[in-house]
């Protein structure tokens, strides 16, 4: 297997896009990595593209080779492949450019990740999130996405006994960081009680635990570590590459407050890189829902089962802790365009390695991490990166 | 939800058929078809459950999709039955009575209605045991 490296960024700002359609955030999106990696276009390979649900949100399916066309793509007849795995379509998508360079298939390639959200009412697109659950035994039933997280959090709560505080935590130092990201839907600060006066969602998660839904795209361009000085001079080596998957739905995990998939990943990932969580600088976390970063933060290993809560409220996550989560603002400040997710999740990391993350900057940051979540955990995506 | 998708399914959408494996004895609900430790020597029947389980977790949704709007707050809990498996139900009690560990046994309901003019889904909800 060849080494892999990151060798171009780019990604859309975040939020509601009213005014520009699904092509038109991807073109810009490619534009920006291929600017970043100064490549020009004839030299890509290929393209993967993680989108969960054009078919549900723009009525569009046959996303790959759209987005082909449309990146000026169509003439050189490039292979152009859509990935999805739900709200982990855009991690797969990564994992499935990186091992098209490392198996030596390809050399130029490019992950992306799109979703256009606003262009239905909120309802539909609640709708086609729960296509991320079990449609027949979940959603037919009553189930949301909220309730299921809600259902992980009050199992979570009873066992663990984490206070309600804890958990608005996660979201007050997710905005906090937001606000410092350019890219971001919701770059304000809050507080716990802008958390805990929000409206009730599905007890006892509130509007404030929730991430929002969004607009947006990201990619980045992947190549041969010993060809990447040939684009850039901060080349962002790949250096694991780890996927897991679980039941669909969340009634027949082994655990309903740990996701198996997770760990599995975590542990898969950390091996591959030959690290152990105490070499990673700072992770992007999938958090859907607060619940969702108090179970990645234990099933990844930065904290014992049960104690995220507390390491959470004690700050160890927020940027100058011991292990900062989620500097981009995650999903929550930063929106969660679901295919897109996975790809701005590797552009942060990205960022944080070069040492241009700006006023989220953390201090010298040498390793990254990822952590991508479909569904209430059925995939997960787990990838580490690091300087060269 | 299509009639033909959701007629296929009335067994055990309305009676609480799910199967069991009788190679090694583990029961499905939501059924499958194939047994994922036995694999292709388990040997999958239909089995009617008991209607009786625990609370094992549960929320309850404030802010409803359009088919269950009229519903007002409900409880969503995931619920072990006796005979082992889990599955997703709504149970019909005050939310505030909801709670982990509480016996609910299964009861026929309407669960949902595709828009005024679309088809009926009933389907089994749960009630607390008194």
């Amino acid at each position: 297997m060849r080494d892999v490296a990151v060798i171009g960024i780019g990604c859309t700002k975040f939020g509601e896009h009213w005014n520009r359609s699904f092509r038109d955030i991807f073109v810009e999106a490619g534009a920006l990595a291929l600017e970043d990696a100064q490549l020009s276009g004839e030299k890509i390979d290929a393209m993967y593209v993680g989108n969960m649900s054009a078919g549900r949100f723009v009525e569009q399916e046959h996303i790959g080779a759209l987005i082909a066309d449309y990146a000026g793509m169509a003439t050189r007849h490039i292979p152009s492949t859509r990935v999805e795995a739900a709200c982990a379509s855009g991690g797969l998508a990564f994992r499935q450019a990186v091992i098209a360079v490392a198996s030596g298939m390809e050399d130029i390639v490019v992950a992306a990740g799109v979703e256009k959200m606003t262009d239905v009412e909120p309802g539909a697109s609640t709708d086609a999130l729960t296509g991320a659950a079990d449609r027949e035994w979940e959603g037919f039933v009553g189930a949301t996405f909220p309730g299921l997280y809600a259902m992980i959090a009050q199992d979570y709560m009873h066992k663990y006994h984490m206070t309600r505080e804890q958990l608005a935590q996660v979201a007050v130092k997710n905005h906090y960081n937001g606000a410092r990201n350019p890219i971001a839907q919701f770059p304000q600060e809050i507080t716990i009680d802008t958390v805990l006066k929000s409206a009730m969602v599905a007890e006892p998660l509130r509007l404030f635990d929730c991430s929002p839904i969004t607009d947006g795209a990201a990619a980045v361009i992947v190549a041969p570590l010993d060809r990447a000085r040939e684009f850039t001079d901060t080349p962002i080596k790949v250096l694991a590459t780890a996927q897991a998957s679980d039941t669909i739905a969340l009634h027949d995990r082994r655990d309903i407050s740990t996701m198996d998939a997770t760990v599995a990943a975590g542990q898969r990932a950390f091996k591959m890189a030959k690290l152990t969580h105490k070499d990673i600088n700072m992770v992007e976390v999938h958090d859907c829902f607060s619940i969702a970063e108090i179970c990645a933060i234990e099933d990844l290993g930065f904290c014992k089962k049960g104690t995220a809560g507390k390491f959470t409220a004690d700050g160890e996550t927020a940027l100058g802790g011991s292990i900062p989560v989620n500097t981009s603002g995650g999903l929550k400040s930063c929106g969660h365009p679901v295919g897109a997710t996975g790809i701005k999740q590797v552009y942060e990391i990205v960022q944080q390695l070069r040492g241009t993350a700006g006023k989220r900057q953390v201090d010298n940051a040498k390793i990254g991490m990822t952590q991508n979540v479909g569904g209430t955990g059925a995939t997960v995506a787990v990838h580490i990166l690091g300087r060269v | 939800m299509t009639v033909a998708r959701f007629w296929r399914k009335i067994p055990q959408r309305y009676n609480l058929i799910g199967t069991k494996c009788e190679t090694c004895g583990r029961h499905f609900f939501p059924p499958r078809t194939f047994c994922p430790d036995c694999r292709r020597e388990g040997k999958i029947v239909d089995h009617k459950f008991s209607g009786k389980g625990t609370i094992v977790t549960y929320t309850v949704i404030q802010t409803a999709p359009d088919q269950f709007a009229s519903h007002g707050p409900y409880v969503l809990a995931i619920i072990k039955l006796d005979e082992g498996p889990q599955m997703t139900t709504q149970i019909i009690c005050d939310p505030k009575e909801a709670k982990i560990g509480m016996k609910v046994k299964s009861v026929f309901r309407r669960i949902a209605t595709d828009g005024e003019s679309g088809i009926i889904h009933y389907g089994t909800k749960f009630v607390p045991v008194e």
